[in-house]
C-alpha cells in the first residue's frame, strides 16, 4: 500500500521497523499532492523543499520517537518561521513571519515534517472555504461541493490522503464542520488546552487549535504532543496532560451519553439526524446509557456567538493596517486614506461585514444592548452545559444540520452559511472540548457525529469516539479521486 | 471680572513605571535607544502574538497606589481601547476601564503655608504607544516615521478629583505627586523624556456655585510651567467666553507651547468611540492581600515622613524641609552631608541657595552633578573655619560644580585662602596708612568714607583674600 494512505501509527510502525525512510514517506505525499491537488485545491503553499530537507535531517538521528519523520500540514493561519502565512487573504499574501506558532514549533521539535500550508476562508471566517481570497477548496467526496470551513483545506487534504494529519483552528466549528463534510476526524480541545501563540486570532475567547486526522488514534497521539501550558499564552491552562492513547479502549459499558433534543431540530436534514440516531443505538448496543436531555438556551447560541465573536474579531484584525507588514497600496495621500486603501483593497467582503458588525455591537450606544446581553447568555449556556455534564460523561449531536452543499449554492444566503455552525458553536461558547467523527453517509456524502465533553476531559471524547470507530468502518471509506 | 470666577481643575497624570522590560513582552524599556531597536513581534502587533503581563509592573502599581493612599483592588482586569493610529501597532491600547488596580486615594499639598487635600479617583495600568517622527511639522512633513521602542512601556494613569482651584495648586499637586513617586521608586518621572505626562481638565464657574461648568481637556502639557500657563490661559479664555455670552463647548484642546495658547483639537461630537471591552487575551488579575501587605511593609520613607524627620531632628522650617525632600537624591545628599558636617541649617542654606542655582542653570538633577557630599562638606568646613569668605565660597562651589574637584585643592591652586594672619595684615595696613596721611586726617575728623577707603586698599593689596573681620579690627586699632 502507498505510504500516503497510512495513518500516523501505521507510518510510525514502518519507520520503527526501518521498512521505510522519512524521505520515502515525504516523497509519497508530495507525489500525491502533485497528482490530485489540482482538483482538491487544499494547499496554499506546498513546502516541498523544506519537507525534503527536514526528512534528511530526521534520518540523520537514528533514535525513533513519537511523530518523528511523520509529515503534517498546517492551516495557513498558523504562523511558520520563514514560510508564508497568508490567512488566505490578499492582506497577508506576501507575509512571512520570523517566528513559529507554539504548535508549529512543537511539531517541528518532535521531528514532524511540514508538507505545506492549507487553504481557509479568509482569516478563518466562513463555513465553506469559498471565502478564501485565492481559490475555493473542493470536497474530495464530490468536487462540486464545498469541504466546509473555515478549515476546508485541512479537512479536504486529510480526506484526500494529501497529509496524514493537519493542525487547524476552531472558533465556532471551523474544525468540526469541515471534518464532518469530509468524513474525517476533527478534534477541538477545551479552550486553553492548546497554546494559541502565533495563531492569527479570530475571536480570542473562542479560538482553539485542534487536529484533523484520519482516525481517532492519530488525534490522541497528536493532542498529547500539542496540549499543555504555554507561558506565552496567558489563557492556556496549567493542567497536567494525560497520555491520551490510554483512552483508546473499546469498552464503554456504563458510559452516560446525553443527546439534547434541541440538537435534533425539525429544520435539520432528516437523513442526517437518522444517521446520528443510528449511531446512538450503536452506543446503546455497546452498553452505554443514552438519554434525551433539553438545553433550552442553545436557541440563543448562534446569535450570541456571532455578536461576541464578531466583536473580538473586529479588534483582532484592526492591527492589519499595512504599515509594518501586509498589503500597502502606497498611493494614499494622507493617514485616513492609507487606512481606507490598505484595508479596503485587501480585505474580503465577509471580513468587512464582520468587522462592521463587531464594531457596531461594541459601540458605546450598543454595547449594553448586544455585547453585554450576549455575555450574560454565554454564561447561562455555560451553566446549562455544566448541569448536563454533571450527570453525563458526554453529549452527542450531529456535527452539522446537513451534508456538504454545492460550491456557490449558499453564497446568496448569509443566514444559511451562518446556520452551518448552529450545532458546533455551543461547545465553543462554553469552552468545552468537542469532536466530530464519521458516522455514516447520506447520498455518498459523509455525515459527522459531534461528541462534546467536560472541560479538559478530552480523554472521554477519545474513548467514546474510539469505541464507535472500532465497531464501525465509516472512517475506512475513501473518496474516489480517480488516482490510486 | 476674573475675580468673580473660580477655576476647577482635575489632572490625569501618566507616569511610566521603571520596569526593565515592557508591560506585555520582554523588550527593554530603556530610553534613548536607536529607533525600533527595542521591538519584538508582540509589541509590534504581529499576527498571533499575545500579551503576557509583567508582574513587576503590577507590583510597582501597587507600590505607587499605596504611596498615594489608594485602596488596592482585590480584582482588576484589562480592557481594549480601540482606535487607529500608526503609533499603536495593534490598533488597541490595553488599559483598565472599569476595574482599575488602584482605588480612591489622596495627596496633601501645601501652598502659602496652607495645607489642602487633593482626592485621587483611581489609578490604572496601561501600555504606552510608540512615537511618530515627522520631518518638520506634522502638517507639512512629506512622511512620518514610526518608532515603536516606547510601545508597550508600562504606564500608570493617575486620575485626580476636580479638587484644585488654581494653576499654583495644580503645580503643587504635580510636584508633590512627582516627589512621592520618586520616593516610592516606581518611576524616574522625567517630564522632558516623557516618563511623566499630564492632561488637565479645566472648567470655570462663578464663585459660590456648586455645580461644575463644562469642562475642557488640555493635552500636551510637557512641563510644570506649561501646566501653569495653560491653566491660566484656559481659565481666562473660558471666563471671557462666558462674559461674552458664549457657551463653553466640551472639547479637547492642545497647549501650543510656541504661541502660549490652547487650541481646539476635537469636540465631544467628534470624539472617538473607543469601543472598550474586556481584553480576552489576559485573564483578570487577583491581587493577594499578603502581596499588598508585603509591598506596604517594604515602602521606603516618603516625602511627608522625611519632612517630619527633618523638622524634628534638625529643627529646620517646614518650608526648608519640603524643598529638601523634592527628590530622594536631593534628600540623600542632605542626609549624607549632615552626617559629615553637622550644622544642618548651613547645609540646607547652601544646598537650597547656590547649589540649587547651579543645578537649575545647568538643567541638572543633583545626582547628575559632579559634586559629592564629601566635597560639599569640605567647602562648608572651610567657610566655618574662616579659611575662605562666603563670597569666595560661591566661586569655589561653581568651580567644584564644573570640575568636580575638591574645594581644598581649588583654594590651594588658585591661592584663594583667606588671609587672617594678623602680623601679615598689620604690615600691609601700616604701609597704607603711612602712604595716605590726608585720608587719616579725614578719618579723624569723622568721615566714614575714609574707613571704607582703607578697607578697599587692603583688599586690593591682598587680591580680596584678606579676612574682612580681621581687617576691620586691625584697622580701627591702627587708626586710633
Amino acid at each position: 500500500m502507498s505510504a500516503y494512505r497510512l495513518t500516523i501509527k501505521q507510518l510510525e510502525n514502518l519507520l520503527n521497523k526501518r521498512e521505510i525512510s522519512a524521505s520515502e514517506i515525504v516523497d509519497s505525499f508530495l507525489t500525491r499532492i502533485n497528482q490530485i491537488d489540482d482538483k482538491v485545491k487544499a494547499f496554499v503553499t506546498v513546502t516541498d523543499e523544506v519537507a525534503r530537507n527536514q526528512a534528511k535531517q530526521v534520518e540523520k538521528s537514528p533514535s525513533p520517537s513519537m511523530l518523528k519523520g511523520i509529515p503534517y500540514s498546517l492551516k495557513d493561519n498558523i504562523c511558520t518561521d520563514g514560510i508564508k502565512t497568508t490567512c488566505s487573504s490578499k492582506m497577508l499574501e506576501n507575509f512571512t513571519p520570523n517566528y513559529d506558532a507554539t504548535v508549529a514549533s512543537q511539531l517541528k521539535t518532535a521531528g514532524g515534517i511540514l508538507l505545506g500550508k492549507l487553504n481557509l476562508d479568509e482569516f478563518a471566517l466562513g463555513t465553506s472555504t469559498e471565502q478564501s481570497a485565492f481559490f475555493p477548496t473542493c470536497n474530495p467526496w464530490d468536487l462540486s461541493r464545498v469541504p466546509g470551513g473555515s478549515s476546508g483545506g485541512a479537512a479536504a487534504a486529510v480526506a484526500a490522503d494529501e497529509t496524514p494529519f493537519a493542525l487547524a483552528t476552531d472558533t465556532g466549528g471551523s474544525i468540526r464542520q469541515p471534518a464532518s463534510y469530509c468524513g474525517v476526524v476533527g478534534l477541538k480541545p477545551s479552550y486553553g488546552r492548546v497554546s494559541r501563540l502565533g495563531v492569527m486570532a479570530v475571536a480570542s475567547s473562542f479560538d482553539q487549535v485542534g487536529i484533523i486526522s484520519k482516525n481517532v488514534e492519530d488525534s490522541a497521539i497528536v493532542l498529547g504532543r500539542i496540549a499543555g501550558k504555554d507561558y506565552q499564552d496567558s489563557t492556556s491552562l496549567d493542567a497536567p496532560v494525560p497520555d491520551y492513547t490510554t483512552f483508546l479502549i473499546t469498552d464503554i459499558k456504563g458510559m452516560k451519553i446525553a443527546y439534547p433534543k434541541e440538537f435534533f431540530a425539525e429544520s435539520f436534514d432528516k437523513e442526517v439526524k437518522a444517521t446520528v440516531i443510528k449511531a446512538l443505538h450503536k452506543y446503546e448496543e455497546l452498553g452505554a446509557i443514552v438519554e434525551e436531555v433539553s438545553i433550552p438556551n442553545v436557541e440563543y447560541a448562534l446569535p450570541i456567538y456571532h455578536v461576541l465573536a464578531a466583536a473580538e474579531f473586529s479588534t483582532n484584525l484592526a492591527r492589519l493596517d499595512g504599515i509594518r507588514y501586509g498589503f500597502n497600496d502606497k498611493s494614499a495621500d494622507n493617514l485616513t486614506d492609507m487606512y481606507l486603501k490598505n484595508r479596503g483593497l485587501s480585505l474580503g467582503a465577509e471580513v468587512k461585514r464582520r468587522t462592521l458588525f463587531g464594531s457596531f455591537v461594541l459601540s458605546a450606544d450598543n454595547y449594553e444592548k448586544y455585547y453585554l446581553q450576549a455575555l450574560k447568555i454565554r454564561n447561562l449556556i455555560y451553566q446549562d452545559m455544566q448541569k448536563v455534564l454533571a450527570n453525563y460523561d458526554i453529549i452527542i449531536s450531529p456535527t452539522t444540520p446537513n451534508t456538504a452543499f454545492k460550491i456557490g449554492e449558499q453564497a446568496a444566503s448569509l443566514l444559511d452559511l451562518y446556520n452551518n455552525d448552529i450545532l458546533t458553536v455551543t461547545a465553543s461558547i462554553a469552552g468545552l472540548p468537542a469532536m466530530s467523527i464519521p458516522c455514516g453517509f447520506v447520498d455518498n456524502l459523509p455525515v459527522g457525529m459531534q461528541i462534546m465533553g467536560k472541560s479538559l476531559d478530552e480523554g472521554q471524547l477519545i474513548k467514546a469516539a474510539y469505541a464507535f470507530e472500532q465497531h464501525t468502518s465509516y472512517h475506512q471509506e475513501k473518496p474516489d479521486l480517480g488516482v490510486n | 471680572m476674573y475675580s468673580e470666577y473660580e477655576v476647577v481643575i482635575g489632572l490625569e497624570v501618566h507616569v511610566e513605571l521603571k520596569t526593565k522590560t515592557k508591560i506585555f513582552c520582554g523588550c527593554s524599556t530603556e530610553f534613548g535607544a536607536l529607533p525600533n531597536s527595542q521591538v519584538c513581534p508582540s509589541c509590534a502587533g504581529f499576527p498571533g502574538m499575545l500579551p503576557v503581563l509583567n508582574e513587576q509592573a503590577v507590583e510597582y502599581a501597587i507600590k505607587a497606589g499605596l504611596a498615594l493612599n489608594c485602596g488596592i483592588a482585590d480584582y482588576c482586569k484589562f480592557d481594549r481601547k480601540n482606535y487607529f493610529y500608526p503609533d499603536l501597532p495593534t490598533a488597541y491600547q490595553i488599559t483598565q476601564f472599569d476595574y482599575p488596580i488602584c482605588l480612591e486615594g489622596h495627596l496633601d499639598i501645601e501652598l502659602d503655608g496652607k495645607k489642602k487635600r487633593i482626592g485621587i479617583t483611581r489609578a490604572h495600568l496601561e501600555e504606552d504607544a510608540g512615537k511618530l517622527i515627522h520631518q518638520g511639522s506634522i502638517t507639512t512633513s512629506p512622511y512620518s516615521l514610526v518608532d515603536l521602542n516606547r510601545a508597550g512601556v508600562p504606564l500608570l494613569e493617575i486620575v485626580s478629583e476636580p479638587d484644585m482651584r488654581s494653576a499654583a495648586e495644580a503645580r503643587a499637586y504635580m510636584e508633590k505627586l512627582r516627589s512621592v513617586l520618586l520616593f516610592a521608586g516606581v518611576s524616574d518621572c522625567k517630564m522632558q523624556e516623557g516618563s511623566l505626562r499630564c492632561d488637565a481638565n479645566i472648567s470655570v464657574r462663578p464663585i459660590g456655585t456648586t455645580t461644575f461648568g463644562t469642562r475642557v481637556e488640555i493635552k500636551n502639557l510637557n512641563s510644570f510651567r506649561a501646566l501653569e500657563r495653560a491653566i491660566e490661559y484656559e481659565a481666562k479664555r473660558q471666563v471671557d467666553a462666558i462674559e461674552d455670552g458664549e457657551e463653553i463647548v466640551q472639547e479637547t484642546r492642545t497647549w501650543d507651547e510656541e504661541k502660549q495658547v490652547t487650541k481646539s483639537m476635537r469636540t465631544k461630537e467628534e470624539a472617538e468611540d473607543y469601543r472598550y471591552f474586556p481584553e480576552p487575551d489576559l485573564p483578570p488579575v487577583r491581587i493577594a492581600r499578603d502581596l499588598v501587605e508585603q509591598i506596604k511593609n517594604g515602602l521606603p520613607e516618603l516625602p511627608e515622613q522625611a519632612v517630619a524627620r527633618l523638622v524634628n531632628d534638625y529643627e529646620l522650617s517646614e518650608y526648608d524641609a519640603s524643598v529638601l525632600t523634592l527628590t530622594p537624591e536631593y534628600l540623600k545628599f542632605f542626609d549624607d552631608s549632615v552626617k559629615i558636617f553637622n550644622d544642618a541649617k548651613l547645609v540646607a542654606n547652601w544646598m537650597m541657595g547656590d547649589l540649587n542655582r547651579l543645578l537649575n542653570n545647568a538643567n541638572m538633577e543633583i545626582g547628575e552633578g559632579k559634586i559629592l557630599p564629601a566635597d560639599f562638606t569640605d567647602l562648608l568646613f572651610l567657610i566655618d573655619k574662616g579659611e575662605i569668605s562666603g563670597k569666595m565660597a560661591k566661586n569655589v562651589l561653581e568651580e567644584m560644580f564644573n570640575s568636580g574637584k575638591n574645594p581644598k585643592d581649588i583654594v590651594k591652586e588658585k591661592g584663594l585662602a583667606q588671609i587672617s594672619d594678623e602680623d601679615t595684615l598689620i604690615t600691609i595696613i601700616e604701609e597704607i596708612i603711612v602712604k595716605n596721611p590726608k585720608v587719616v586726617e579725614d578719618y579723624k575728623q569723622g568721615k566714614d568714607k575714609a574707613f571704607g577707603f582703607f578697607v578697599g586698599q587692603v583688599m586690593k593689596a591682598t587680591k580680596g583674600q584678606a579676612n574682612p573681620a580681621v581687617v576691620n579690627k586691625l584697622l580701627k586699632k591702627s587708626l586710633e
